[in-house]
């Protein structure tokens, strides 16, 4: 369980300050697929790298599954991301040198894996995206589709406890955007807790909670029934 | 923080880099890794090969291996045909040279000077008494010979002279050396020892460079330099030994000594007895050496620090893409590190194949003739490891700073590219 308390974001620029957030409360269950909307600027991806310990907020708390996560050191957030969290990014953020299967298997690496081991789950969780044909092609090599394909498999290939999505489909063409949609649906089926921003109502449809923020605050929270 | 995981993770994602990167960009590095290897090791070499070259001289030229010398408080060798007849009797020594030497004048043109007020072509020199068929075999003094023809043991009233008593082949005059004018081989010269003039022809003149010992001597059978001395009991000046290959020459200048020879002559390695400046050259030429070498190797470090800050600067988004999915900035800094590793190795080892594969056995084969001489490289290997393990470590160090700047921004910031 991921709860949130009293959350503020202060960007500075010299002597302007921008409050981005403006103290957000806000828990989110495990297993849950909550999608936050908003307008551009609203303060929805900034609410999504405090949440997902990416950033340093201004101040307020963060709590996961009871762990105090805004006291934790650099050091401590840096193996906390790595053990429970899984990211997926808008531009997919794979490193461009490696194979899709070594973007999927550089943190199972670092989480203790053998090379062997850590290949193995990577090539399981490229097939079950259905990139089991492309694991050895760089990025520069894949869509934009399987490029997200993979960046998904990063995220969820050590079986983190949250998965945050910033604008996933953002890049993509429609066929692309529902592929990555479903594979979503069926993590979310299996479990897997998803916090995913987007500005598309017509994606926003594939969690079960909507939470829509304006301003730097939440201005509306509720489950959707599709 | 130094973990295996760290380690193993660097390490892949250093592999991957590499691999990923624009191949001349990496060539280039390389280039530069090597010339600093070589500015590092052949150009400290090659000075000190100068002053080897200096040293060789003395001993292949003068002293060979070991010299016996009359002690500071004699004029000659106490015993000397006793000592040259118990070297006769040793396995060591491959030739042994004895030798008369004594300071006197020579003076040319005295035809010409018809005012006596005029100052005589005249200068002082070191008169060196040899056997031309020993000295031939132990020094090869007939290559050096520059005009001219050799001696021999027959000849009587000819000497050799040396460039520095030859005004067309000096270095310029000296205290108490002036060169001779219109000295040919051929020209007829008076040389004066203890008091006794005669008039010699000159046989041959020697071109050797300015610092070698042969450059101020003049050469002349021993039989008639001993006359000329008023020595009745062949007691020599000094005598050259030149050893057997694989004979030390410590340890045979330790068995003279222990034999007694110590009592009459002072006996010496060729390295004890280089003159003080010499030596003092030598140190002089491995300081620039080394001064030359740490420019060098801050160039390395320097390159290297551009090259992984530009790197790193560049790639900062993907530095923090790996942040944020919990590769720890240790094992993004290891990374950094193995590639100055790579860069340094492999400079290194291209460095010490065209040091020791081509280089160094081309230059001892075809020496590099400079004024002052003949100049080999001398790299020895224990010394090259230290210089490459100097290199990898700067390397190392200038790889690791710039990457633990970039490791330690904020990982948003540097996912999103902000300042």
């Amino acid at each position: 369980m991921i709860e949130v308390k009293n959350l503020i974001k202060t960007f500075k620029d010299g002597p302007v300050e921008t409050r981005v957030l403006k103290g957000i409360t806000l828990s989110v269950r495990n297993g849950e697929f909550i999608a936050i909307m908003g307008r551009s600027g609203a303060g929805k991806s900034t609410l999504l790298y405090q949440t997902s310990l990416l950033d340093e907020p201004t101040s307020g708390e963060i709590y996961i599954n009871g762990r105090e996560a805004h006291t934790m050191t650099e050091n401590e957030k840096m193996f906390f991301r790595l053990a429970e969290f899984g990211y997926v990014f808008q531009d997919y953020a794979l490193l461009p040198e490696m194979t899709a299967l070594e973007n999927v298997a550089l943190p199972l690496l670092m989480q203790g894996l053998s090379t062997a081991a850590a290949e193995a789950k990577a090539t399981a969780a490229l097939t079950r995206v259905g990139l089991g044909s492309r694991i050895r092609n760089l990025p520069g090599q894949l869509s934009g589709g399987e490029q997200q394909r993979v960046s998904i498999s990063r995220a969820v290939a050590h079986g983190p406890g949250v998965l945050f999505a910033d604008e996933p489909t953002a890049n993509l063409d429609k066929e692309s955007s529902a592929t990555v949609m479903e594979i979503f649906k069926e993590l979310h089926a299996n479990g897997q807790t998803i916090i995913m921003v987007t500005h598309e109502d017509e994606f926003a449809k594939f969690a079960e909670r909507i939470v829509k923020i304006d301003d730097g605050q939440i201005i509306s929270d509720t489950p959707f029934r599709g | 923080m130094l973990s295996l995981t760290n380690i193993r993770v660097g390490f892949y994602l250093a592999l991957r880099q590499l691999r990923g990167a624009n191949r001349w960009a990496t060539s280039l590095i390389i280039f530069v890794m090597l010339l600093t290897f070589l500015n590092l090791v052949v150009v400290t070499g090659l000075l000190v090969g100068i002053v080897a070259g200096i040293s060789n001289q003395f001993r292949v030229q003068e002293t060979g291996d070991v010299v016996i010398s009359s002690l500071d408080t004699k004029d000659y060798i106490e015993n000397s045909p006793q000592i040259l007849s118990f070297l006769k009797t040793l396995p060591q020594p491959k030739v042994t040279s004895a030798r008369y030497i004594v300071t006197g004048t020579i003076e040319a043109n005295y035809f010409e000077r018809t005012d006596l007020n005029e100052k005589p072509n005249k200068t002082g020199a070191t008169i060196v008494g040899i056997d031309p068929v020993t000295e031939n075999t132990f020094s090869g003094l007939p290559r050096y010979l520059g005009e001219g023809t050799y001696l021999s043991s027959s000849d009587y009233d000819s000497v050799l002279l040396g460039p520095q008593f030859v005004e067309r082949y000096s270095f310029g005059e000296q205290p108490g050396l002036t060169p001779l004018r219109n000295v040919y081989p051929g020209t007829k010269i008076r040389l004066t020892i203890n008091g006794h003039t005669r008039e010699v022809i000159v046989k041959g003149i020697l071109d050797v460079p300015a610092n070698s010992p042969l450059a101020a001597h003049v050469f002349m059978p021993a039989n008639e330099v001993r006359q000329l001395m008023g020595r009745t009991d062949y007691a020599v000046n000094e005598i050259a030994i030149l050893l057997n290959p694989g004979v030390d020459p410590a340890e045979f200048r330790d068995f003279l000594k222990r034999s007694g020879l110590a009592e009459s002559a002072k006996v010496r390695t060729f390295e004890d007895a280089i003159p003080n400046g010499v030596a003092e050259v030598q140190n002089t030429f491995a300081m620039i050496g080394n001064a030359i070498g740490s420019i060098g190797l801050a160039v390395a470090a320097i390159t290297i620090f551009i090259v992984i800050f530009i790197n790193a600067i560049t790639r900062r988004k993907f530095i923090g893409i790996l942040k944020g999915i919990g590769i720890s900035g240790s094992a993004i800094e290891i990374s950094y590190i193995f590639q100055s590793l790579f860069y340094a190795a492999i400079g290194s080892a291209l460095g010490m194949g065209i040091l020791y594969g081509f280089l160094v056995p081309y230059v001892s084969a075809h020496p590099i003739v400079l004024p002052i001489s003949n100049a080999i490289i001398v790299a020895p290997v224990a010394g090259t490891v230290v210089r490459i393990l100097l290199l990898v470590l700067t390397t190392v160090v200038a790889g690791y700073l710039p990457s633990r700047m970039i490791v330690r921004r904020n990982t948003l910031d540097s996912i999103l590219g902000r300042n």
